[in-house]
């Protein structure tokens, strides 16, 4: 790892750092004025040495990242403009499961908006028939009117075949539908495992930048009221659906959890 | 009775106008984003305004503001209809005078609770 590498050329130099001090303590002592400087001299070199290589690393380290993530960009320009990347292909990537996702919850609540008409007139057809047939039953229904029940009950066996015939085809379509999620299942595993890739190497970067500030005494100036600003915006900022809510305090898990937060606030 | 719904999904869309035809509602009109909605707020006499929170261009809450800011719509009814659910949020809209609160996902017997509740005290 670059980051162990980083690690192993920081002791070294600490080490040579220390070396030099004593030396250096000795000269002074001794009034060895020309060698002090010449030892002075030889560790600024020497820490201007090991800046010029943590750089160098850190460059590498970034430029890896890039090649990992197959990044074909043209750097000439201002902004450079990215040919294709596997960020960019996750980008499509993702907006392919929007667009599969939206066509399945199309496809079903048209399978249902034109099922729901054939279930309510079979339903409502169903009721008016057992009524009558009550009153047949009863012996309450004259010739005339049995004749037209008659016709009726004909009339509804017909539409009864052909209306389920068609239901039992809009559910197996709705059932076949439910294919999106495999389909976009593959998908979003793919882009979770770029995510991870891009995290490590992130994670790897920050800990060669970190090594470098430490021996190169730049401090990393944390901006303490800009972070306080960042962490009130995000408050409310929008972060879509909560997939953990049970676990998170600041999120609410339920409806009813939004409705007794709504009425202490006097709603 | 005529109901603004504003979502960039128009799945979302269709399932709320669904939800609203069941419950008798059936004049309903759609909008992707604040942007977009506004206008039609503005020139539509709608009696009751449906909103998502998180939308591009312009978002619920920016939506909210922008219609309690408005001499002519500050007493329109809005109910928000979002997956955001932290508890700030809430506050927030609760803040901005948003009218009802639904989670998604929710069931068709929350929203229709949350619009009657609307109702009843807009009377």
């Amino acid at each position: 790892m670059t980051s162990d590498i980083q690690l192993h050329q920081n002791e070294e130099f600490i080490a040579e750092l220390k070396e030099c001090a004593k030396l250096l303590a000795e000269k002074l002592q001794g009034d060895q004025f020309e060698e002090a400087s010449q030892l002075i001299h030889a560790m600024l070199e020497s820490r201007d040495r090991h800046i010029f290589q943590s750089v160098g690393r850190l460059t590498r380290g970034l430029h890896n990242a890039i090649v990992n993530f197959h990044v074909d960009a043209d750097l000439s320009k201002e902004p450079p403009q990215i040919e294709s990347s596997e960020i960019r292909d996750a980008s499509s990537r993702l907006n392919y499961v929007i667009e599969l996702t939206q066509k399945a919850a199309e496809k079903t609540m048209d399978m249902v908006d034109e099922a729901a008409p054939i279930a309510m007139n079979l339903g409502q057809e169903a009721s008016v028939l057992r009524d009558q047939w009550v009153r047949l039953k009863r012996r309450e229904m004259g010739p005339e009117e049995f004749r037209g029940l008659y016709a009726r009950m004909d009339d509804f066996l017909a539409q009864m075949a052909t209306g389920t015939e068609q239901l039992a085809r809009n559910l197996q379509e709705i059932i076949l539908e439910q294919g999106f999620q495999d389909l976009t299942g593959q998908v979003l595993k793919r882009v979770i495992g770029l995510i991870n890739e891009v995290e490590q190497d992130l994670v790897s970067l920050v800990r060669i930048a970190g090594q470098v500030e430490e021996i190169t005494g730049l401090k990393k100036e944390v901006d303490e009221e800009s972070q306080e600003a960042l962490r009130q915006k995000r408050k409310t900022e929008a972060e879509g659906p909560q997939h953990n809510a049970a676990a998170r305090t600041d999120v609410v898990s339920s409806q009813d959890e939004v409705d007794d937060l709504l009425s202490s606030l006097g709603f | 009775m005529k109901i603004l719904i504003v979502d960039d999904f128009s799945t979302m869309r269709r399932i709320i106008k669904n939800l609203l035809r069941d419950l008798g509602f059936s004049n309903t009109h759609e909008a992707d984003d604040g942007v977009t909605a506004l206008p039609m707020l503005r020139n539509g006499d709608f009696d009751f305004l449906v909103t998502d929170w998180n939308m591009p261009g312009m978002t619920g809450i920016d939506l909210l503001r922008a219609v309690r800011a408005d001499e002519k719509l500050a007493s329109l009814p809005v109910l928000m209809v979002t997956a955001e659910a932290k508890r700030d949020q809430i506050i927030e809209a609760a803040q901005a005078g948003v009218n009802g609160y639904v989670v998604k996902p929710f069931t068709a017997q929350a929203l229709k609770e949350k619009i009657e509740k609307i109702f009843e005290r807009v009377g």
